[in-house]
């Protein structure tokens, strides 16, 4: 009997071989397996034999999207800064997407990152990724040697004990209130389509935090980003976060301090956040990378909830539709600049 | 002088007696799960559980972030445009319950920064007491990179904790002179034989007899530099700093001047290769600008640059960039991979 996900291991490398050895993709992005458990490892195939590598489980917590422009960029050939691009079809490079992984591909589509015909897109539907913060958790943070995966349980075996866990328990929260499990784009798929989701409170975690007061919830912030150690993972983790040079890295000027001085690494999380507005698909590998368990998800999650509210958008759904950001709209909500009276309505 | 020994019972009065002269920090359960260093004010703050803690101990050598000297250009100012020396703690500071590994990142760290006042500075005002490894975690590998569960460099003190007690080793001078005053009690025949048979449970050597630090002195530079391999090591990494963050012998700097209206401080704070920033020339070239450059910067400075140069290798085999690397780049697989040149 093969599990969900050795099933879709199986198929996933026997695409990949197909690909490499035609010659359609020139590399092919993926997983492998980690060395550690419950951290799996992101993967580019370059050689036809590499795709018996790869492997699909659920901790592929990481955004592929985050890869693409850089393996995409890898494979032309080299060329100065404002030399323009050969003649003819660049190499291909076919990618796995769940749900999220492939709205950020919209997005980048969207932002002249990537270019659809240069991606072979092979869809999986999400069942929803693991968060191993709450597995750890669940075993009072005793060392983990081994995860075994099965259907719908995880066995989890340390020193001296081994403890069945129900999987939908320690599933990632994003993924919990995810209605987009299923690709948006793609050329082929592995396995079912789900059809979507229904979630009862989308959000809900939100919510919660709305409903603090102010000095409550400045508190609850300051608290969530204490142990940050600015090490950006979560920066470097998120396939919106493309520019050159990031607002937290220059220095001629520079914006932010380098250090772990409370005002400046708040300040950075509420850019980064503000950042993604609009962009963010809510993949969650942000506060999968964190190594300090920092919820940042929650400040971009804030955000989208907002752009839905006030401009019925949300990011990566279609590919023709413009970015909320870089549209005005007459009948966009403008009560934070004009005061009641001032919309240049006729009295 | 002779090892000395305190019952845990009486762990408690132990604390409060060095508190009297000392702040006393150590691994403490944080709210989040993990261990990590913090304030320890009595026995409750203090878990010794196995394993390292989150961070390293380097942050008590090399603040994040240090202050140089604070300075002022405001006319007026009474000490307009005359450098003033950081403030320093009056107060000493005890590390207690320090793991063989991260006391040897200190004993490593020391030798790049032999004649850095503030890094010697910190030396002189922290005291490490540390605490031999029973048991390993998986991601230990302290005996594949010099190191050893018992091992006493960079230690002022070490500690073994038996059954119902723990032995104090002096390491140094003044550990010797502060366990005088401690008022511990001599080691008991029981103990003594407990002390004889105590065997560690030791993460296995590479393989047997090799001596990586040996090893990799005898290979060349150029043909480590341009390895195959450092592609596919490269092709997951995010370029994010949590290894060189985590690392405790990861020590690169940066210094800029935090300026507020005339007066301002100049301060070192951590560096990572990781960074684009990190070695960034004036003129905008960037020797390291790509991902590539860097992660080879980061394995190849501990693995075969600082070797070279001072001898062991600059990694103490503590595992937490194995165990937090969001993509699980794993030094013992480019150890291994260096040895395969």
């Amino acid at each position: 009997m093969f599990t969900i996900n050795e099933k879709i291991t199986v198929e996933i490398r026997k695409v990949a071989r197909d690909l490499l050895k035609k010659g359609e993709v020139s590399a092919f992005l993926g997983y492998t397996k980690g060395t550690v458990p419950m951290v799996m490892k992101p993967f580019v195939a370059r050689r036809q034999e590499d795709a018996e590598r790869l492997s699909w489980n659920s901790f592929c917590v990481l955004n592929l999207a985050n890869y693409l422009p850089l393996v995409l960029k890898s494979l032309e050939p080299p060329r100065r800064p404002n030399e323009p691009p050969p003649e003819g079809p660049l190499p291909k490079v076919g990618v796995l997407v769940t749900g999220c992984w492939s709205r950020n591909m919209v997005v980048q589509i969207k932002e002249n990152q990537i270019e659809r015909e240069r991606v072979k897109i092979i869809g999986i539907s999400s069942r929803g990724m693991v968060d191993r913060k709450k597995v750890q958790a669940l075993v009072d943070n005793n060392e983990i040697t081994e995860v075994i995966e099965e259907d719908h349980k995880l066995i989890v075996k340390g020193h001296g004990f081994t403890r069945e866990i129900n999987r939908w328990d320690v599933v990632r929260d994003n993924c919990k209130s995810c209605v987009h499990p299923d690709p948006v784009i793609y050329d082929e798929v592995i396995g079912d389509l789900s059809g979507g989701r229904q979630v009862p409170k989308r959000f809900g975690d939100i919510q919660e935090i709305e409903d603090m007061d102010i000095e409550e919830r400045w508190q609850w912030f300051q608290e969530e980003i204490l142990s940050c150690i600015r090490c950006y993972a979560c920066r470097n983790a998120c396939p919106l976060c493309y520019c050159p040079t990031c607002f937290v890295d220059d220095s001629r000027p520079q914006w932010v301090g380098k250090s772990i001085d409370k005002t400046d690494t708040a300040l950075f999380h509420i850019l980064r956040a503000f950042h993604c507005a609009g962009r963010c698909t809510d993949c969650g590998a942000c506060e999968s990378a964190c190594p300090m368990g920092i919820r940042m998800r929650l400040f971009t999650k804030k955000l989208y909830k907002d752009c839905m509210e006030l401009y019925g958008f949300e990011p990566g759904l279609k590919i023709d539709e413009p970015l909320p950001l870089t549209t005005f709209k007459l009948e966009d909500p403008q009560d934070y600049i004009l005061q009641q009276g001032q919309k240049g309505e006729e009295k | 002088m002779k090892p000395l020994a305190l019952f845990k019972s009486e762990l408690d009065v132990f604390l409060k007696e060095l508190s009297r002269d000392f702040d006393i920090f150590g691994p403490k359960r944080q709210k989040k799960g993990f261990l990590d260093w913090g304030k320890i004010e009595g026995l409750s703050d203090l878990d010794l559980s196995p394993g390292v803690t989150k961070t390293s101990v380097k942050s008590f050598f090399l603040p994040q972030p240090e202050v140089l000297f604070e300075f002022s250009a405001k006319t007026g100012d009474e000490r307009a445009f005359r450098l003033k020396e950081p403030e320093c703690p009056d107060r000493k500071r005890v590390l207690l319950g320090v793991r063989p590994c991260d006391a040897r990142s200190i004993f490593l760290n020391s030798m790049p920064y032999k004649e850095d006042c503030y890094f010697q500075g910190n030396i002189e005002r922290n005291i490490v007491i540390g605490l031999f490894c029973k048991t390993h975690l998986s991601t230990c590998f302290c005996t594949w990179v010099g190191g050893s569960p018992t091992s006493t460099d960079g230690m002022d003190i070490g500690v073994y904790e038996l059954e119902d007690s723990f032995i104090f080793l002096p390491v140094s001078q003044r550990g010797e002179e502060l366990l005088r005053g401690l008022g511990l009690r001599e080691i008991s025949q029981e103990e003594e034989g407990q002390l004889e048979a105590y065997k560690s449970d030791a993460p296995e050597g590479i393989s047997e007899g090799i001596d990586i630090a040996k090893e990799f002195s005898k290979k060349s530079l150029f043909d480590l530099y341009d390895a195959q391999f450092w592609q596919e090591v490269t092709d997951p990494c995010l370029n994010c700093g949590t290894c060189t963050f985590l690392c405790p012998t990861c020590y690169c700097f940066d210094i800029q001047d935090e300026v507020l209206r005339g007066r301002g401080r100049r301060i070192r704070y951590w560096d990572s290769c990781m960074f684009p920033l990190f070695t960034l020339h004036a003129s905008g070239h960037n020797p390291r600008g790509e991902k590539v450059k860097r992660v080879r910067n980061r394995f190849m400075h501990k693995l075969k640059y600082f070797p070279d140069r001072f001898g062991p290798i600059s990694c103490v085999g503590c595992g937490r960039c194995v165990r937090d690397c969001p993509v699980s780049i794993d030094i013992r697989q480019v150890i291994r991979q260096f040895l395969e040149i």
